[in-house]
């Protein structure tokens, strides 16, 4: 999805001239289309991400509305008090995009595993937490968040993620979208770990358990209205992450649900720490995670 | 602003400052003495500000990156007009906004700083800013030297020179001394002009109190053109109050009733 992104903000930029895009030396084949296009909207700063975002803080707060570009902890962690103070206290127009979030660069080791960068980025002031299941979710999205003008972070899967939605499915930062409407069960599932929760709700559907599957593109602000509606609708909850589940989408989940009082039968399907140090591609950690199925089951 | 000469500014901010920090009972007076006659020559006589405009859009920018030492950056922003000189008595007080760092909540102020090594990467953006639009404002960081031990300076510092932001003027208040004991004790910077010569900056060293020299090196052209500048401004920590000059112990004490009394006479103020 990171190439129909980067496509979608190359045109929004060639509309939006205040619009600049500033890498920390990566994005190799990526990039390029929208530098060619657009060379003054566009800086590669050199490998320093905590120089990225004070650089962007200086542009937002001349004018400019700024994206940054780099690879899962990268953009986050390691500039984390930048984005805190630089760019978010102070209300800018910087939005963070982060490719390669969760497991997708498995192979490369524990250091390129983004699994904490959702909670901590959605715990910063002002800030809006998007991660898209697929293409379609991306696209939708990234305008959305430019409008927004504020703080954002995109997080990305890699590349060749298949399409989960029918090209009309309507997307919005703050809704939730419902897949799959079932009556004993909801698979609540933020980013393309979507595409398991709804191999999940099938493989469930022969052992006869009814699973409805939502999508959250949204991290921040969570749709809690779907969330509470869910709870509302069947006997139990499992949220589905590719994220530690300490401080993650089931964490806020569940605030959402103890908040209004509701106690469904409740559960948490993501990262564990059972995974630090374990390397293999995205697929085979996950696998390692247990299935989606027998945890949703395990439930009821 | 009133046509005064800078010196005289120098020594009214160095009397907010001291009023100030007794007031709020307050850390970094020494932090604000040493760069009292950088700020007089800024807001004198340098910058292109516009009180009544603070975000007009073709301004000079100042960010402040050593936020410590706020007190005297808000006396200069009051001097300069931006707020009232009454509001001073509210530093670091309950609610107000004149918080204990540097904050964008003061007009004027461009940047909310107090965690180090973040004003150069953010001044280099704004330089960026100003070179993509062709435009012919200036943007200044004002860094302590303790804070060069953060490595984002240098990031910015690589980043500024490869974009030739000849726009960018850093100022250093190299007063020698830094939170546990002198910049030579704890992690020495010398030679620092020739450091920043490395990284293919234009260089000025000069006597951070010497009102000409400041003077001549923020308004002069820049010694390497096409690329930024720097300031190698040596300081006093303390300056203009031999009691406090060149000691780490006002980094962190807050003068009483009779220090302060002893100061300001000092001052002549």
């Amino acid at each position: 999805m990171r190439t129909e992104t980067i496509d979608a903000l190359t045109d929004y930029a060639r509309a939006n001239p205040d619009v600049m895009l500033l890498t920390a030396d990566l994005g190799y084949s990526v990039l390029e289309r929208f530098a060619e296009a657009l060379p003054a909207q566009y800086a590669n700063v050199g490998v320093c991400e905590q120089a990225m975002v004070g650089i962007a803080a200086g542009l937002a707060l001349s004018g400019r509305r700024v994206v940054l570009y780099s690879i899962a902890n990268f953009p986050t962690l390691r500039c984390l008090e930048q984005i805190r103070n630089d760019v978010c206290y102070h209300d800018l127009p910087v939005m963070v995009i982060a490719v390669g979030g969760g497991l997708a660069y498995g192979a490369q080791g524990y250091t390129h595993h983004g699994v904490e960068d959702l909670g901590i980025m959605a715990m910063l002031p002002n800030m809006a937490v998007a991660c898209p299941a697929d293409p379609h979710e991306a696209m939708a999205l990234l305008p959305q968040l430019m409008e927004r003008r504020r703080p954002a972070f995109l997080r990305l899967g890699r590349a060749g993620e298949p399409v989960l939605h029918a090209p009309d499915t309507p997307v919005h930062l703050e809704r939730a979208i419902t897949l799959k409407q079932g009556s004993d069960i909801a698979l609540l599932a933020t980013g393309p770990i979507l595409g398991r929760a709804l191999a999940a709700a099938e493989a469930l559907a022969a052992r006869g358990i009814s699973a409805s599957v939502l999508s959250f593109p949204g991290f921040r602000p969570l749709d809690e209205n779907a969330v509470l509606a869910a709870a509302r609708g069947h006997r139990a909850i499992l949220t589905i992450e590719e994220h530690s589940v300490a401080g993650g989408f089931g964490t806020r989940v569940a605030d959402v649900l103890l908040g209004a009082g509701l106690a469904p039968r409740f559960g948490k399907w993501g990262v564990t720490d059972a995974l630090r140090g374990k390397i293999g591609s995205q697929a085979w950690l996950l696998d390692r995670l247990g299935t989606i199925e027998d945890h949703a089951a395990s439930l009821l | 602003m009133n046509s005064i000469d800078t010196e005289t500014l120098a020594r009214r901010l160095r009397a907010h400052a001291l009023r100030m920090t007794n007031r709020a009972r307050a850390s970094h007076i020494g932090s604000c003495l040493s760069m009292a006659d950088i700020l007089a020559v800024l807001y004198g006589a340098v910058l292109r500000v516009d009180p009544a405009r603070p975000d007009w859009a073709a301004r000079d920018r100042l960010v402040v990156s050593k936020g410590h030492a706020a007190a005297i950056v808000y006396a200069a922003l009051a001097e300069r007009g931006f707020l009232p000189i009454e509001e001073l008595e509210t530093y670091s007080a309950d609610g107000g906004r004149l918080a204990g760092h540097v904050t964008m909540t003061v007009p004027g102020v461009e940047l909310s700083t107090g965690s180090l090594g973040h004003g150069l990467p953010v001044a280099a953006g704004m330089a960026l800013a100003a070179q993509r639009a062709g435009e012919a404002w200036r943007s200044f960081c004002i860094l302590s030297d303790g804070e060069l031990d953060e490595g984002s300076n240098w990031e910015a510092v690589q980043f500024a020179q490869h974009f030739r932001l000849e726009g960018l003027t850093a100022i250093i208040d190299y007063n020698k001394i830094q939170s546990f004991g002198t910049v030579a004790e704890i992690s020495e910077l010398h030679p620092l002009p020739e450091k920043f010569r490395a990284f293919n900056w234009g260089v000025i060293e000069l006597d951070g109190h010497d009102h000409a020299a400041l003077l001549g090196a923020l308004s002069g052209a820049p010694p390497l053109p096409g690329r930024p500048t720097v300031i190698v401004a040596h300081t006093v920590k303390g300056k203009g109050v031999s009691f406090m000059e060149g000691k780490l112990l006002w980094h962190y004490r807050n003068p009483d009733a009779a220090q302060l009394e002893a100061a300001l006479a000092e001052l002549g103020a």
